[in-house]
This record gives C-alpha cells, structure tokens and sequence, in this order.
C-alpha cells in the first residue's frame, strides 16, 4: 500500500496526457409496497428475518409472482431515460453460490432485457454530456450478511450470519454505455440521475440505505491512443463524494502503473474511504460464470403500446422539460432554473408561487429559494415540503417589498421569523413595528436634521465628493431604526442638498 | 460419446464448493455424461420452424397487485436453520 501511494507521487496523469473512460452500473430498490416475486413486505430495518416467505427464502415448490407496480416503475425509468421498452423480455436465473441468496440464483434479466438503448444529459455548467443508457433491466435484491469473527458456534471458522428480509426486493439495474469521461462527469451523472428516480417516485434513492447503489468500470489510455486500456471494475462508491474520489484514485493508481511500464490488471477493487484509495479483492477466477438460463418459473413479459402509453402518462414533468419552461416561460436565468427544477419538492413549491404572484416577481421567489430559504433549510436539516413558510407567504412577504411597505433588510429578519413561526408575515410586521417609513413628510424632517448635524459632510458632498451622501443615508437609516425606505431618502436628500445653499 | 469433459465438472463443482477425490470425480462425470446423453435424445426433434420459447406454456403477463401478504412468523421461517446466530441464519463464510 504504501509503495503504492509513493507511486502516486509521481503519476503523470493529468487531463490532457490521458484519456479516461468510464461506465457505471446503478443498482435501484424500487419503492413498492412488496418484493419482486412474493407478497413480503418491504421494509427497512424491520426486524432480521420477519419478512420472508417459502417464495423468498427458496422452498421447494414455490413459484414466484411478478409484481405488477415493479414493472410499471421499471417502464417509467427506462422511458425517463429515452429507452426503447422492449415488447418482449424475459427472466433468467443467474446461478451463483454464495449464502445472500437462499435459492443459489437471483432472477434477474439478461439477453431480452426491459429497456435498451436509451440516454441521459448530464449538465457539466459549461457543456452536456450525453450518456448512453445500455439498459435497464429487472432483477431481484439478495439478502443481507453480516460478517462475524470467531463465533465459537462454528468453532475455529469466520462465519457469516444471513438476514433474508432484503432478499426478493424489486430491484432496477442502469447500465451506462463507456461514455463518461471523467470521475466528475460520473458523479454529475449520478446526481442526475438520482434527481430522476425521485421525480418518478419509485425509489427514495437513499445512498446511506443502499436503496441507491454504483460500481463503475474505469480504464485509461494515453491521449490520442486507439482502443481501450485496461479496466477496473470498482465497487462500495457509495456516496456521491466516494464516487468522484474513488476514480480520481484509481485513474491516477493507473497512470501511475503505466508511467512505470507495469501493466494495469483487470480485476475488482473496492474503494475504502479511509484510505481515500481502492484494494484489490481477492480474485475469483470463475466468479463470473453465471450459467444464465431463462427461468422456467416465470412467463414472459409482453410490453404493448398501450400498455407503454398507459405508464407514460403517470410521468409527471420532468426536471430538463422544468428547466426549458422556468427559462422560457418564466424568463428565469438558467443557473436558477436548474437549481429550481434539481429537487422535486423545491420545484413544487416555486410552481405554488408561481401560482400565486405575478410573472414579474417570480425572479424575487427564485432569489428567496436560493438564498436565505435553502441556507435556512439546510441549518434546519429539513426539506422545504415540510418548511412553516407557505409559499403564500413568501408571495406577501414579497408584495410587502415591492409596494415599499417593508426594506430587505427587515425583510431578511422577517423572513426568518416567517420559517421559525409560520406567522404572516403581515402579522410580524405589525407586532414589530417595522413597517418601512415610506412617507415623505416623515423621512424630509429627519433628513432635515440629519443635514444640520454634519455640516461637514454635507461640505464634503458639495465640493464634489459624491460618495459622501453615503454616510447621510446611513445616518437616517439610523435615526429610523432601519425602516427608512432607502430609495426615497437617497431621492429627497439630493434634492434638499442642491436646495441649501 | 462424450458430452461432458472431466474438467467441466470440476470447473462445475468448484463453482459449487464442492470437493471431491479423483474417484468420486470420475465416477460423477461418466454419470452425467450418461444423463445427458439420454437428454440428448431431443435435440434429435426437427426444430426448423419452430420459435425459440423461454417457457413451455403460451402464456405471458401473469402479475400479481402489489398487495402485501403475511409473512411466515420469525420463527417459522429460522425452523429450517442449520444454526442460528439470534435472528439470523448462521452460515460459514464464502470468500
């Protein structure tokens, strides 16, 4: 390990000596309400081995069900991600042997897979990406194991203690074309899709939970070179974080490896995020010999046109269509749009005021979101669907503003007590007495006053130093405890300064 | 004829993590070579004009509502349980 690292030390690899190509495998747990082939139900964290059944755990006998709402979800994916949904597909068994599957196979699909042939456009700020989906397909989640040392049940032996609760869950692979071409490009895909699967509401895409998962192939090659070098499959990048910096890793492991004429082995790594680096697992020669035969258990899936139009039609609109309406309908910038349209729950509240107020002020709503509510969300660790501020008060709060009833700055404070008490907004300004003074009777004497109390200043201004009637304003600002209006005291103060002479 | 080699059925059993001697092994492979032998009778049937088939019955699109069903008692699914570890089945460890 260590010589490892010190190799790195001296990797070459930067952007332009080498090329990287990356491919990456996204595992989905569809959320719905029971497993893939039984009645079981889904649930995380429930008790070890309370939710099986002879279906789930193997038995004899037994033959599994396809769940219907497991092959709706799996059709809107694949048709979110532009696939062609195959009419025909089919179930295999991938045989394998290994404890987290009691039947010693896992259904899944192989030749005749749901969906194929699809893409998804990956924003990069300064250009898109277009990332090839190779397929989606169905397959069912294995059980869970955990590792244990020495029991003493099994005397002298590591064992392994098997819980079957996950075992059986609806399961969507997403495989990527090679088309990503850095670990950043990897991590944005990601993102996005992940940003997807939640629009669709089929999966609560929780990293932490496992209920979104990604290993990646990763190889490089010198610039300019032809073909492919050789690839890494890397496994556990389970956060975005780990994703990007488990390939900026193995990209430099890499370089680092050809820099010295050694060769780059194909093999399966697993990244440790202590470490910050990638280990080799042991290698199973034959692991990959899955013996994939069409499971007899299990009929044929035909997929109609109308079947497809039905599911299309459940899709709500999408965050690229989101981007293209905010932008086009709304006149928003594009950073604002995308940031908008990135969560389903923040694009449902700016589309409630949107609803509410007027076109001209949906840029304000936009600001807001961005600015002090999502700061405040995130020191609140809360998403803005269960936010106190309703989006009609973010309207009047806003209207407040415009028609010079309240400053921005008391707005600001306002605000937070809107998202800390849910009151009106009306209602905060009254109890605090911070209506804006918009009244020009009012503000001419305290300015009036303000004047005669900083006769040099006031000198300074008239001699040309414009910058002086900043501290004026300031000033009246205040004398009024901030509810100035600072448009009309910076207007009837030039005038009273041009009046005296 | 031979079907199957010798070195496929170990290449099968350590799929499997099975061991066996030299004996059992040559005992095992003329056994299955025997099996699919007698299985090999039916490639024999002319297959030219029929569609490949994934399953014997003409029927496809069996779902099931995505209903939740009870699950067998905690208990009952651990009877089966060569050893148990508290709720867990305890197994040895495949690397």
């Amino acid at each position: 390990m260590s010589s490892e690292k010190n190799n790195l030390k001296n990797s070459s690899y930067t952007d332009s000596s080498y090329e990287t190509i990356i491919g990456l495998e996204t595992h989905v747990e569809l959320a719905t309400n029971t497993k893939m082939f039984c009645g079981c139900a889904l649930s995380f964290g429930a008790e070890p081995n309370s939710k099986t059944c002879p279906v789930c755990l193997g038995m004899p006998g037994t033959l599994p069900v396809i769940n219907k709402r497991a092959v709706e979800f799996a059709v809107k994916i694949a048709i979110a991600l532009h696939c062609k949904i195959n009419s025909y597909s089919i179930f295999h068994r991938k045989n394998y042997f290994y404890p987290d599957m009691p039947k010693n196979y896992q259904i899944s699909q192989y030749d005749y897979p749901l969906g194929s042939s699809g893409y998804l456009d990956v924003n990069m700020g300064d250009y898109t990406r277009r990332i090839g989906i190779t397929r989606v397909h169905m397959e069912e989640d294995t059980g869970k194991l955990i590792h244990t040392g020495s029991s003493g049940r099994i005397s002298e032996s590591d064992s392994s203690i098997v819980d079957f609760n996950r075992a059986g869950t609806p399961l969507i692979e997403i495989v990527t074309e090679p088309d990503i071409k850095s670990p950043a490009e990897a991590k944005e895909y990601l993102v996005a899709l992940r940003t997807l699967l939640l629009y669709l509401d089929v999966s609560d895409c929780s990293m932490e939970q496992g209920s979104l998962r990604c290993d990646a192939n990763i190889s490089i090659k010198k610039a300019g070179s032809q073909g492919m070098g050789v690839k890494t499959e890397i496994k556990n990048l389970n956060s975005f974080r780990f994703l990007q910096r488990g390939l900026e890793y193995e990209e430099q492991r890499q370089a680092a490896l050809i820099e010295n004429g050694e060769k780059v082995m194909q093999q399966t790594r697993h990244y440790d995020h202590i470490t910050d680096s990638t280990k080799a697992l042991r290698s199973k020669e034959e692991a990959h010999d899955y013996r994939y035969f069409p499971d007899p258990d299990l009929v044929p899936v035909f997929m109609d046109d109308d079947m497809v139009e039905g599911i299309k039609s459940s899709i709500p609109e999408l965050p690229s269509a989101k981007i293209e309406r905010y932008k086009s309908g709304f006149g928003l910038p594009e950073a604002d749009s995308r940031f908008l349209a990135s969560d389903k729950n923040t694009a449902a509240y700016f589309e409630s005021c949107a609803a509410l107020c007027k076109k001209d002020r949906l840029k304000s709503v936009s600001n807001w979101i961005i600015g002090d509510f999502t700061a405040l969300l995130n020191k609140a660790s809360i998403s803005i669907s269960s936010a106190k501020i309703k989006p009609s008060g973010l309207c009047s709060l806003i209207d407040m503003i415009e028609s010079g009833k309240i400053s921005i700055r008391s707005a600001k404070s306002v605000f937070e007590e809107m998202f800390n008490s849910g009151k009106e907004p009306q209602e905060i300004v009254k109890g605090k007495d911070m209506e804006q003074i918009s009244d020009g009777s009012v503000l001419e004497k305290i300015i009036d006053d303000v004047i005669n109390k900083n006769p040099s200043v006031v000198e300074q201004y008239k001699s040309g130093k414009e910058k002086a009637i900043g501290f004026l304003i300031g000033q009246v600002m205040a004398a009024t405890k901030g509810k100035a209006n600072p448009a009309l005291v910076n207007e009837i103060l030039i005038k009273r300064l041009k009046l005296n002479p | 004829m031979k079907i199957i080699s010798g070195q496929e059925v170990r290449h099968i059993a350590k799929l499997a993590e099975l061991d066996f001697s030299e004996e059992e092994l040559s005992k095992i492979t003329s056994q299955l070579d025997d099996i699919l032998e007698h299985v090999a009778i039916i490639t024999r049937a002319d297959t030219s004009g029929a569609e490949p088939t994934s399953h014997t019955l003409k029927i496809s699109n069996v779902f099931r509502e995505d209903k939740v069903r009870q699950s067998l008692a905690k208990e009952d699914a651990l009877k089966n349980a060569p050893e148990r570890c508290g709720d867990g089945f305890l197994v040895p460890k495949i690397d």
